[in-house]
């Protein structure tokens, strides 16, 4: 009987917990986002912190770099204003979508494809960036592109909660895929070869092989992969205002030149065919 | 959460299955190790005593997931190609063969002195005493504390999710991010944890009170 009781306490803890953490979730889901950042002057985003190009974080000044972030700056004062602050909260794949749903963000713009699964879950802008999915492996690798990897035996390393993974299960359903926690340790397990290649976005990949010279992109892009920001859903005002914004970015030539300020000067990135 | 066990039981059996089988090796592993290096510990040579120090305190005083991370990336880079499985599950071994070691020593000290110098003088020789009449108690002593040690080494081996060992963290992570329902897919993950240590925890006791 004392431990029937046991048993039953423990389950109402647990349900208890559950219940108190769901509801902070809708508690948050309510409010109007941009209401409340006109009135802070002031937008969290959640962003990359691990990806050149994109997001990355100055180790001398801790300050996130990179086309993600200064489109995510331009974009803030066009809503916000002159004054309109910009606050970013360094974010995974597979963190972001939870600091979303919980508050802790207002928008993210973290390479994040738009998706049918993900727009279940969260309100995508416009895409402001189209990348493609592709390879990158050691130089002199025999694997050239995605059909060389069909095979049993191969194994290719991506970051978990990313969408380029579950591309493999489709493109080459043979290989094992290993799915690490980010860029930076997947990279390092492509170099103590626990993976025969390395898969995410090509403009990832790109920075990446910049940053190591031993490694490549190869094979082209087998997928096509829009990045948009993601809003909660029920935040209309908010999606509209940033897909206001981003066509001004767009219209007055900063998305341009951030364009060419980041993928100007890298090697195999056509970026003349993304300018907007 | 019915939707999402009915929909993801598969990669979540898979996971539980392969924790357990981490645990199981590992536990064993750190047994057979950390006794043997309590014994070095304790011993009459001084060499053998600072081997047995060296390994306790190297051990012990490294993150896990630094010890995984070294056998899942340095390993492959030179010895041998190993996978997240391998290289978590010798990473959590030797981690926890630390900590029973010096649980294990602590045990074998507090037998009193008399029963060595008794066995001693009744002819054993070094190691039979310690084979027959010191381990026997000191095992009895660390019943408590070595049960908290395999709780945690259960709980340790989700360290297998930072070198994609496909346990139960893993999986756990990887449905979460799928679905993205979070919430409730971790809250499924830390029952079936519950699932293999209230066992483990309840069958310690039970030992416990048999052997006391």
């Amino acid at each position: 009987m004392k431990r029937l009781w046991h048993l039953l306490g423990l389950g109402t803890l647990l349900a208890a917990m559950l219940l108190t953490l769901s509801a902070c979730g809708q508690s948050v889901a309510k409010q109007d986002v941009l209401a409340r950042d006109e009135q802070s002057k002031q937008i969290t985003w959640g962003g990359k912190s691990d990806t050149r190009l994109f997001g990355l974080e100055n180790i001398r000044t801790g300050k996130l770099e990179g086309f993600e972030i200064d489109l995510a700056k331009a974009m803030t004062k066009k809503i916000l204003g002159p004054n309109g602050k910009c606050v970013f909260v360094p974010v995974t794949s597979g963190t972001r979508v939870p600091l979303l749903k919980n508050g802790n963000i207002d928008a993210i713009m973290a390479t994040m494809t738009i998706t049918p699964e993900r727009e279940k879950q969260v309100d995508f802008t416009h895409s402001y960036f189209d990348a493609g999915q592709s390879l990158l492996v050691k130089k002199g690798s025999p694997i050239k592109n995605i059909h060389d990897l069909n095979r049993p035996g191969k194994v290719v390393l991506g970051v978990s909660g990313s969408n380029s993974v579950k591309n493999v299960a489709k493109h080459a359903p043979k290989a094992r895929v290993l799915q690490l926690s980010d860029y930076a340790q997947a990279m390092t397990a492509l170099k103590s070869k626990q993976g025969d290649a390395l898969t995410t976005d090509n403009g990832i990949l790109y920075g990446m092989a910049a940053e190591n010279p031993g490694y490549e992109v190869v094979g082209g892009n087998f997928t096509k992969e829009p990045y948009g920001i993601a809003v909660n859903k029920n935040q209309e005002r908010f999606r509209n205002k940033l897909n206001w914004a981003l066509r001004e970015v767009e219209r007055d030539g900063t998305y341009n030149r951030l364009l060419l300020k980041w993928f100007g000067n890298v090697k195999g990135f056509n970026y003349q065919e993304m300018k907007r | 959460m019915a939707h999402l066990i009915a929909t993801q039981w598969q990669p979540l059996l898979m996971g539980l299955w392969n924790t357990i089988l981490c645990s199981i090796i590992a536990l064993i592993g750190s047994m057979i190790i950390g006794t043997l290096f309590a014994l070095l510990e304790i011993s009459q040579t001084r060499i053998l005593r600072v081997i047995g120090k060296v390994y306790v305190e190297v051990f012990r005083n490294i993150p896990l997931l630094v010890i995984t991370m070294a056998f899942f990336l340095i390993i492959p880079m030179y010895i041998a190609k190993i996978n997240g499985f391998t290289a978590g599950t010798i990473g959590l071994t030797l981690y926890t063969s630390a900590f029973i070691a010096e649980t294990v020593r602590a045990g074998i000290n507090s037998v009193e002195g008399g029963q060595l110098e008794g066995a001693l003088s009744n002819g054993m020789t070094y190691h039979q005493a310690m084979r027959y009449i010191i381990l026997p108690q000191a095992f009895r002593v660390v019943i408590p504390p070595l049960g908290n040690q395999f709780i945690n080494l259960v709980k340790n081996s989700s360290v297998l999710a930072f070198v994609a060992g496909f346990d139960l963290m893993y999986q756990g992570n990887l449905i979460a991010n799928d679905t993205l329902q979070t919430i409730p897919t971790y809250f499924i993950v830390g029952i079936m944890y519950l699932i293999i240590t209230l066992p483990l925890s309840y069958y310690m006791r039970h030992l416990e009170k048999k052997l006391a």
